[in-house]
């Protein structure tokens, strides 16, 4: 008893909630691929996966099994602990990401009231930023420790898009910061109403359109899927990757795309609160919402080119965001 | 940690090795091919890159030959009409066309009227069905995934009408010397006259939807732009020719069988040939092969599939002939030198592909990486026809 007390109940909170996570991510990870192929075949006059299960619903988790049971090769040449230290560093900053985000109101339980919310952090909307800043170490180290050309090529766009989108996605999440004037999710998301007119879109449509670019840009979705443009780069920076280590860069993105989107629900579409009853379930459907118009544009676009890409950036984008900081923080004085 | 013996040779075959780098220091030799996604098969192009820009790009062929010009050698005259499906498998009718329309202007043989119109109106869908692949496949290098799907879902149809002439979907060998294997049926006439309809509501809704994106305007205009003087010198020939300006059309300027009777337009590019010049013109050339086959069916002349003095056996005449045809991608012509025996002496045969293709270094020079694949794409290469 007393060695239990020894530890911080902080830490087990954490501990438990990366489990939960853990759980959440995969469990999401698998909905969202099924999700993808099902819209994809929509879009595409097909039924998408049919097979496995009932409408192919248990499509994506034979899948998972099957990659799990494939070997691991290391291409020859490769620089062995770079190549599988990527797709870890790549994965991992992805789930810190999930520790700020409210998901939903506190929940009451026999045991008191549980928070939906794994980590109360002041720095929530930093802690974010920050840790999805660290995904492209992952994906520049997967370039570099291949040995492969395309790889390389990847990885050097991987590198330049995300530290270009960073920037106009960081001015857009600061104008929402100024605006309320805090940086922790939980009061973000307090300080917006349940009705739509009473969500920061309302107020700043601009930094969503930017914030929400930006993002397609930082997570490598098309139109701005670069580097991994399969007609240019065969597989961009996971050709070599095979089983597991493939399946953790998948894994990543599609967790980085529900990290963002979640962001994106909180900052912008009032989180959790919704007309009628507050709740978790407003907050899953708004983030779906978002994902769902990923792959709406994913499946509708060819791809730009790599100059255009950072032309849109540099000379619309951030510049944009810019003038949008500036008018914000204006008024925000003013008031 | 890998020792250095069981590293694989990272050196190269000998079109890696003897590729001289240029004068830039510092460049990357890049192997495009013969595996990858956009270079339609098995072409391969090796790539001296700086950054991303292409400082030389050098095709390397012969992935895929299969000899079709030395089988004509040995194989009898009527043997060979099944290679001719196999030479470019997108556009197998003109091919077929191209080497029947040979033999049979080398041997006096003479082809029933109403099999001149089944031969028009085959062509003129295996034509519009290699345009949709080309489509397809060039969004695909693009980056937009859907409208390959809308494009096959399209071609599906005409295929299933062509089964019902030609007896097969792809690789057609439906011409003979004299003639075609099957007539057309009433149930062939009423779907085709269902599908055109359904293309010409299509068509617009590509436009709209495809052709007009912003996205897609940006990665094509002013890419890969061929003067017409280049397009000459390289022996261009098809819609990479037209969108250069340059109308020339084989059913037009040297018109075969009954291409004189019908009226339709040649499309030419306006923008001073660049990829989306060709782009729009072959999706013009669908509109147009529309109304080739509509005239077609509508002129359909009384009569058999196969002339009644058409050769139950060919006796094949001693002499030397050409025959050209417009094929999707372009003039293609057979060669043909007979010494009057069971088989051709020699078959040359002329892909456009080949002419086309030799434009690429010239237009790769200087360009982004992405912007070579736009290139290729725009070029609408078939490699099976280049290496033959």
């Amino acid at each position: 008893m007393n060695l239990l007390s020894l530890i911080p109940l902080d830490l087990v909170r954490i501990v438990v909630a990366v489990v939960a996570i853990l759980a959440f991510v995969g469990v999401n990870v698998l909905l969202l691929v099924l999700m993808e192929r099902k819209v994809a075949g929509r879009f595409q006059r097909r039924p998408g996966p049919f097979e496995v299960g009932p409408h192919g619903l248990l499509q994506t988790l034979a899948d998972a099994v099957k990659m799990m049971g494939k070997q691991i090769p290391t291409p020859g040449g490769a620089d062995k602990i770079l190549f599988w230290a990527a797709p870890i560093i790549t994965f991992a900053p992805v789930v810190v990401c999930f520790l700020p985000i409210p998901f939903g109101p506190d929940i009451s339980t026999p045991w008191g009231e549980v928070p939906l919310t794994s980590w109360e952090v002041n720095l929530g909307l930093v802690l974010i930023l920050a840790f999805s800043g660290l995904g492209v170490l992952g994906l520049c180290l997967a370039g570099w420790g291949s040995n492969n050309k395309y790889s390389l090529i990847g990885a050097a766009r991987a590198v330049a898009q995300s530290v270009a989108y960073e920037i106009p996605l960081l001015l857009a999440v600061l104008a929402v910061a100024f605006q309320v004037g805090s940086l922790n999710l939980s009061e973000i998301t307090a300080l917006q109403g349940s009705w739509p007119w009473q969500w920061n879109v309302a107020v700043q449509p601009v930094a969503f359109f930017i914030f929400f670019v930006s993002i397609l840009g930082e997570t490598n979705r098309a139109p701005f899927d670069l580097p991994e443009a399969e007609s240019e780069l065969t597989a961009g920076f996971h050709t070599e990757y095979a089983g597991m280590g493939f399946g953790l860069f998948f894994m990543a993105e599609y967790a980085a795309m529900v990290v963002v989107c979640a962001v994106g629900t909180i900052l912008f579409l009032g989180g959790w609160r919704g007309p009628l009853f507050d709740g978790v379930w407003w907050f899953i459907l708004k983030v779906y919402g978002l994902l769902f118009v990923m792959m709406w544009l994913r499946w509708t676009f060819p791809r730009v080119r790599f100059d255009q890409l950072l032309n849109i950036n540099w000379k619309w984008l951030t510049p944009l965001a810019l003038l949008n900081l500036l008018v914000v923080a204006l008024v925000v004085n003013r008031l | 940690m890998a020792t250095e013996a069981s590293l694989p040779s990272l050196t190269g075959d000998f079109y890696t090795r003897s590729f001289q780098p240029g004068p830039v220091p510092g460049t990357l030799i890049l192997n495009m091919g013969p595996q990858h996604p956009s270079t339609h098969g098995v072409l391969r192009i090796i790539l001296e890159l700086e950054g991303e820009y292409i400082l030389r790009a050098e095709p390397v062929l012969g992935y895929i030959h299969r000899m079709h010009e030395k089988m004509g050698e040995v194989k009898s005259f009527a043997q060979y009409i099944p290679n001719m499906g196999r030479v470019d498998y997108l556009h197998a009718i003109a091919w077929n066309w191209a080497y029947v329309g040979a033999v049979e202007k080398l041997c006096g043989v003479e082809v029933s009227e109403r099999a001149e119109y089944i031969r028009v109106i085959t062509s003129e869908m295996n034509r519009i069905s290699s345009h949709l692949v080309w489509w397809g496949a060039y969004l695909l290098d693009l980056g937009a995934f859907t409208p390959i799907m809308y494009a096959f879902d399209d071609r599906e149809w005409l295929l299933d009408l062509l089964q019902i002439v030609t007896g097969s979907r792809l690789t057609y060998a439906s011409l003979r010397f004299g003639g075609v294997t099957g007539d057309l049926t009433p149930e062939f006439i009423d779907g085709t006259y269902r599908w055109c309809e359904h293309m010409r509501a299509r068509l617009p809704m590509y436009k709209a939807l495809v052709t007009d994106n912003f996205i897609l305007r940006k990665r094509c205009e002013e890419i890969g732009v061929i003067s017409l003087d280049l397009a000459r010198r390289y022996g261009a020939t098809g819609p990479v020719l037209r969108g250069s300006g340059a109308a020339y059309d084989v059913r037009r300027a040297e018109p075969y069988s009954v291409y004189d009777r019908f009226r339709f337009e040649i499309p030419v590019g306006t923008a001073g040939g660049d990829a989306m010049d060709r782009y729009l013109v072959r999706m013009a050339e669908i509109e147009q092969s529309l109304n080739i086959i509509e005239q077609a069916l509508q002129g359909l002349p009384a009569g058999g599939p196969m002339h009644e003095k058409a050769p139950k056996r060919l006796k094949a005449l001693k002499g030397e002939t050409y025959f050209a045809v417009e094929g999707a991608r372009g003039k293609i012509g057979v060669h043909l030198l007979s010494d009057g025996g069971k088989n051709p002496y020699r078959v040359k045969l002329r892909a456009p592909g080949y002419s086309n293709l030799s434009l690429f270094p010239e237009l790769a020079r200087g360009v982004l990486l992405a912007d070579a694949v736009s290139i290729l794409g725009s070029l609408d290469l078939v490699i099976p026809e280049i290496d033959r």
